[in-house]
């Protein structure tokens, strides 16, 4: 049982290949894990594998996978985290995980999550916090912090999340794991319970990064459904790069060497990004620092346009159609106002008031316009950098995994998680934490930006750094 | 003058004295596209409720709306049409507000890059064109069927998401009967253009108006207020009169107009106010992350202009200026589709051709007030080649007017062919070369009234009428009356 659990899933998924193992042992070993989870990163396991067994030819192998809440799953909760959708089974499925279903991989539950993806620490969530595998007294990172405490603690062999300021990276990289956040456009998001439109993506949280690269694979491509969505440029490949020679990485100045108070990187974090970028050197990598003007500003930014968005986004949890509702017989504005104060969380209604703020009549030019005059700046200081850089590297989080309730009362401090993850959204493009190490015994992230579309580069770097870096998290599986 | 009713323009006013009304009109027009605006679901009206619905137009968690490509080649016809610019790039955005019938909280439309900027239909600007979403429908159950007293209120989602193209007016017309007369213009284009039902009655075509007054002469406009929900022409007038009437009485007392949204009633013809502008809803519009810029590209542009057949004011145009017909009646067949229709292809079989067209439009009204005003002349038992042969008989002379009225009635009840009910009925017109026909009945008017004989004689042209009446009788119609009048002078002897 255990070297079943010990396999990565393209491992595993070679060994179904092989008629090694049996998909429907795999998919009990990973259920009964799952079903027994002391993380609360689960908020619904599936009872059985699909009826149907997955064909071993499926690029996926039979693979289980751990979603998202925030992704639609025909007939099995999809509740976002919120009270508001408490019990809601949706009569359709997300695009990306029916992708993931046909290329094989079964349904093995719904993960935990910070409401409405609002959140870096999981505490967020209507559920209740999900723990971090690594030191149950610590927050996994969110928002999809349930994705990545089942994937690093074994009781999924990987999971998809979303990614709207650093939601896929940042637990990924406060878990020990593998979160991908891919190009705006390559996945689409039918079917992802949208928080910020314009920023949102699917993407893989995974054990290692060839695990991240055949997820990613079988999530990409254009929908019909989603008018955002493109067609991803060229095939997926599985990453082989045995070094990093002709690549340069530029680390900016903005985000890593200048600390400011409160927004500085923790010394045993900067420890391990410095001896990552000297592994980088060592595979070949040229390392110089590079400027992003704009990006102490991001943060900002992000806080306008994202609220804003969720404000629209969020105002179709009425009580009218579906979820919650309060006062039924009593009139429509008790309805309304009832209804979404029991359903939303604290943080939620911070942001629909914020974003609601932000695009009101005589407010609209001095907060929204300007963030996304702020939002241009940034792509373009992307756009410059990358005239220089293969990819831009930072710290994922400036902070490893900190103890639960620590940040709730301060949320500007909880924004701070943010500082290096933002930027890449707001210029739509993808970026990859892979872990570096540990920091008293805690992992630390190490992420790589590039531009649009060049996810196949990125996996590739990731994958040679990775090998080179020999990080073992194998311990939080046991 | 190519429509629009400019010669009405200050009628109906009397009100008003001293006040000129000035009024634009915002109107939506659902498209007759096979899907609704951002999804795949029927159209329909009148099914059972909640069953053309899905994920999309449901508002449900997640849902994407992807845009109708008929709907915007429809949008841009429209514009085409209405002498509109089009935009290459226009904007969706999100119009927030929460009401029942907007299950995602925000209406998907078009705000400051519309699809279509300017225009002219007839003598109103136009302002602006844009596509949009409608919403659900709510009804209220219980006695009274409206929202108040109602015991519950329930949501129809069949219509939510039905294509939508606004069309906003400059504030270029000055009375209710030109509004009405405009909006006329207006459907017989949207219809001529096949995309739109434009049924006011079915909520196809919905019309709301800005209405304001100023003093004659004055240059500034007036605090204007908008009016909703008048769902036919005739209330539309109705409204439009008696808000412009509110409003001067106010202005005539010294009160001021306060702006303000107003709901007309058209049972009670009363005005009652839906809010203020300080309750005026701020929308918070933002442009819809959910979708791209619409580009509309050259070709888009001129596979719909393909699409754009002659439309009503280009033909009233054409039939004045190539015909001959009065403007009036050039534009009344023009904005009745199915009359120009008819009458062209009549035009088209008579053997006189084009020399008949001014006669034969003065006979189209005489088919339409007996067959029925609404119906369709095409669909009578008079084939266009019978009115086309009628007329030529009567420039011809060879059948009076009258009796061609006549010949009409028969043609009407039971088809056939004018020149065998001529023949049959004896209707030929009676002329000078009848021989003991016509000019024995003149002689006989004349013996009959030798005063009148004697003084048209001596030069009074007005002592001719009894004369020509007498043979008129006689001859019950069959008698052309500038014949009559010929014979007559010729019989008397008049110089």
């Amino acid at each position: 049982m255990s070297e079943l659990i010990e396999l990565s899933a393209a491992e595993a998924a070679a060994k179904v290949r092989a008629r090694e193992i049996d998909p429907a042992e795999l998919f009990d070993a990973y259920r009964d894990r799952a079903a027994a989870d002391r993380l609360n990163a689960f908020t619904w396991v599936a009872d059985s594998a699909p009826d149907s067994e997955p064909s071993a030819e499926a690029p996926l192998a039979g693979v289980p996978l751990a979603v998202k809440d925030l992704f639609c799953t025909e007939g099995v909760p999809s509740q976002a985290g919120s009270r508001i959708l408490e019990g809601y089974l949706p009569p359709y499925t997300a695009t990306v995980v029916s992708k993931l279903l046909s290329a094989g991989a079964p349904l093995l539950g719904k993960t935990n999550q910070d409401e409405f993806a609002m959140g870096s620490s999981n505490e967020n969530s209507a559920f209740g916090p999900v723990l971090n595998p690594w030191d149950r007294g610590r927050v996994p990172g969110g928002s999809s912090g349930g994705s990545a405490a089942a994937v690093a603690a074994g009781l999924a062999p990987w999971a998809i999340g979303t990614d709207t300021g650093g939601s896929i990276r940042q637990p990924a990289a406060l878990c020990g794991i593998v979160g991908l956040k891919p190009t705006y456009g390559a996945c689409s998001r039918y079917g992802m319970i949208a928080f910020a439109s314009s920023l949102d993506q699917a993407g893989p949280l995974t054990r290692d990064v060839t695990d991240a690269a055949l997820l990613f694979s079988q999530m990409v491509g254009r929908d019909h459904r989603d008018s955002t969505s493109l067609a991803f440029p060229g095939p997926t490949e599985l990453p082989r790069a045995e070094d990093l020679r002709g690549i340069s990485l530029g680390v900016p100045e903005e985000l890593v060497t200048g600390a400011q108070d409160g927004t500085g990187i923790e010394p045993g974090v900067r420890e391990s990004f410095e001896a990552t970028l000297r592994i980088a050197e060592g595979l070949g990598a040229s390392v110089h620092p590079c400027r992003l003007p704009h990006a102490p500003h991001a943060l900002s930014a992000y806080y306008l346009i994202a609220p804003a968005e969720a404000s629209a986004n969020l105002a179709r949890f009425d009580g009218v159609r579906y979820g919650l509702r309060i006062d039924g017989d009593a009139d429509l504005e008790t309805m309304y106002s009832h209804t979404r104060a029991a359903g939303f969380g604290p943080e939620v209604k911070r942001r629909i008031m914020l974003g609601t703020y932000a695009l009101s009549s005589g407010y609209y030019d001095a907060y929204y316009g300007t963030a996304l005059k702020v939002r241009t700046k940034i792509s373009e200081d992307f756009r410059t950098a990358f005239a220089d850089f293969d990819f831009v590297v930072t710290p994922t989080s400036p902070w490893t995994a900190f103890e639960l309730g620590a940040k709730t009362d301060d949320p500007l401090a909880m924004y701070l998680n943010d500082f290096c993850t933002v930027p890449m959204p707001l210029a739509g493009i993808p970026a990859i934490s892979i872990p570096s190490g540990l920091s008293d015994g805690l992992p630390v992230g190490f992420q790589l930006a590039g531009p649009a579309f060049s996810e196949g580069k990125l996996l590739d770097a990731a994958y040679a750094l990775e090998r080179a870096i020999g990080f073992d998290g194998s311990e939080v599986r046991r | 003058m190519s429509g629009g009713g400019g010669e009405r323009g200050a009628a109906g006013n009397e009100i008003a004295a001293g006040y000129e009304p000035v009024i634009g009109l915002e109107i939506h027009v659902q498209l007759k596209t096979q899907t609704k605006m951002f999804c795949g679901c029927p159209l329909s009206f009148g099914d059972p409720p909640n069953i053309h619905t899905c994920p999309v137009c449901l508002g449900l968690p997640g849902a994407l709306p992807v845009v109708n490509a008929r709907a915007v080649q429809y949008a841009i016809m429209i514009g085409l049409a209405l002498d509109s610019e089009i935009a290459p790039r226009s904007l969706f955005h999100r119009k927030n507000y929460f009401y029942p019938d907007s299950p995602k909280g925000y209406q998907i439309s078009q705000y400051d890059v519309p699809l279509c900027s300017g225009g002219r239909l007839g003598d109103v600007r136009i302002h602006r064109v844009h596509l949009e979403e409608d919403a659900a429908k709510l009804i209220h159950v219980g006695a009274s069927g409206r929202i108040h007293g109602s015991d519950r209120s329930v949501v129809d989602f069949n219509r939510c998401g039905t294509p939508l193209v606004e069309i906003v007016t400059e504030p270029d017309l000055h009375s209710p009967e030109q509004a009405h007369e405009w909006l006329t213009l207006l459907r017989t284009t949207l219809r001529q253009l096949g995309v739109s039902d434009v049924n006011m009655a079915e909520g196809s075509l919905r019309c709301d108006a800005n209405v304001s007054v100023r003093p004659v002469g004055a240059t500034e406009l007036g605090t204007k207020t908008e009016l909703k929900n008048m769902n036919s022409f005739r209330f539309l007038e109705q409204g439009v009169h008696k808000e412009i009437e509110r409003q001067v009485t106010l202005l005539e007392r010294g009160a001021p107009v306060v702006q303000e949204t107003l709901h007309f009633d058209p049972v009670s013809g009363q005005l009652t106010a839906l809010r203020s502008k300080e309750e005026a809803h701020d929308y918070r519009y933002f442009p819809e992350p959910d979708l791209v810029p619409l580009l509309a590209t050259e070709e888009m542009i001129s596979v719909a202009a393909e699409q754009v057949p002659e439309l009503p004011a280009d033909r009233a145009r054409r039939l004045e200026l190539e015909l001959g017909l009065s403007a009036g009646s050039a534009r009344d067949l023009a904005f009745r589709r199915e009359l120009a229709d008819y009458f062209e292809a009549a035009l088209a079989v008579a053997d006189a051709g084009q020399a008949v067209a001014v006669e034969l439009s003065k006979w189209i009204p005489q088919l339409v007030e007996r067959i029925g005003s609404d119906a369709d002349p095409a669909a009578s038992r008079v084939s266009p080649a019978a009115l086309a042969t009628l007329v030529t008989m009567v420039t011809a002379r060879e059948v009076s007017r009258d009796a061609a009225r006549e010949v009409l009635t028969r043609l009407v009840a039971e088809g056939g062919d004018p020149r065998e009910i001529v023949e049959r009925e004896g209707l030929g017109a009676l002329s000078a070369d009848d021989g003991d026909g016509l000019p024995a009945i003149v002689d006989e008017a004349i013996s009959a009234d030798p005063d009148a004989a004697a003084k048209v004689r001596a030069g009074n042209d007005k002592a001719i009428g009894p004369l020509v009446g007498y043979v008129m009788r006689q001859t019950k119609g069959r008698a052309d009356g500038g014949e009559i009048r010929r014979l007559i002078l010729e019989r008397v002897g008049q110089p």
